[in-house]
């Protein structure tokens, strides 16, 4: 259950880029995670719903876009697309392969909701 | 209003500084760093007990040793002999972090190491994420397990520079098939250097330590230890 502290991580920096942006809500944290990189997204999920309990993050949603695997052959210098975590070369059938995706990790970006005027936080007829 | 704030920034990104920071140390002292992973019961603490026995009076061994609740496997490899020998306790978390590695690092005298283990908790999932600043992953498997391992975890294996087939003296017990795990091994990295053993027989250790006597003269030398067009 890594995904606990990798959502104890995502938590901290979102919280720490918006903390610039005190009246904003966060609708949305974008996280872009590779295929090699074993992180269960429903654990990732579970893991910052919990975690984001009591903080500007309570409300929000993660959106995880997953990154396919994409190499660079050294031998032929073709780049293709990993299917089915096989790492070989499909024009020179070379295994010495330069990983060019799959292994992201990242917050891409977030998505502020920010109050017109401070006025429309008030109940309207 | 709707508004989209760009962070671009790697979740671990705190990590891979502590660990950027644990490699130039061991970089300067010259300390050759290998953290070992494998799925719990492949034999680490075997393998280090085995290697610290016979190697230790030539190559002077610190092993950093991860377990998930316990210092046994700490106390099992202080018996052998090791250089310097520091348990880590993660307080049951999955994986070993550059913080952690680097806490024990910075309080520990490696002038006298050539070669330093991280034994990493006992797992093939978790601790691929996770820089520790070392100069390669050595995922150990043992015959008692699936040979289709590599292909269950590619992370693990495709991140590790040299994988260790333990207990061959089981062989032939199971269905385990060397020839099937290695290609296996090799679709997932073309670059895994690959060596077979057995702690118990003592078979192929010979072959083992070769291998690490070269990397750790390598790292004394400030040359490269690994291939340069690895991952
Ligand atoms: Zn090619």
């Amino acid at each position: 259950m890594h995904e606990l502290s990798i959502a104890k991580s995502i938590v901290d920096s979102v919280l720490a880029s918006v903390a610039e942006r005190p009246s904003a809500a966060i609708a949305s944290v974008h996280l872009r995670i590779g295929e090699l990189t074993d992180i269960a997204a429903d654990a990732l999920e579970f893991g910052f719903s919990v975690l984001s309990r009591g903080t500007r993050l309570e409300h929000t949603t993660l959106r995880i876009e997953s990154v396919p695997i994409v190499t660079r052959c050294n031998a032929c210098r073709q780049t293709f697309t990993v299917e089915d975590y096989l790492f070989v070369c499909p024009a020179c059938n070379s295994g010495d392969l330069h990983m060019l995706h799959g292994d992201e990790l990242e917050i891409d970006h977030v998505i502020l909701n920010e109050p017109d005027h401070p006025d429309t936080n008030h109940p309207r007829k | 209003m709707e508004e989209r704030l760009n962070i671009q920034q790697k979740v671990l990104s705190e990590n891979d500084r502590l660990a950027a920071e644990v490699r130039s140390r061991l970089h300067e002292l010259r300390v050759l760093t290998l953290n070992l992973v494998s799925s719990p019961g492949s034999g680490k603490t075997s393998l280090l007990e085995r290697t610290m026995r016979d190697i230790g009076n030539t190559v002077r061994i610190a092993v950093v040793a991860g377990d998930v609740q316990t210092e046994n496997d700490a106390r099992r490899i202080t018996r052998a002999g090791g250089t310097v020998v520091r348990p880590i306790i993660t307080n049951g978390k999955c994986h070993l972090d550059a913080r952690m590695v680097l806490d024990v690092v910075a309080n520990i005298d490696l002038h006298e190491a050539d070669l330093l283990f991280i034994e990493n908790v006992g797992n093939l999932v978790c601790p691929s994420s996770y820089d520790l600043g070392e100069d390669m992953k050595v995922v150990l498997i043992s015959t008692t397990e699936g040979d289709d391992k590599p292909l269950k975890y590619p992370g693990m294996f495709r991140r590790s520079s040299a994988m260790v087939i333990n207990k061959t003296d089981l062989l032939g017990l199971s269905d385990f098939d060397l020839q099937a795990v290695t290609r296996n091994a090799l679709s997932i990295n073309g670059r895994l250097h690959i060596m077979s053993l057995s702690c118990r027989t003592g078979d192929g250790l010979d072959n083992w330590y070769a291998w690490l006597r070269d990397r750790v003269d390598a790292k004394k030398r400030g040359e490269p230890v690994i291939d340069e067009h690895a991952g």
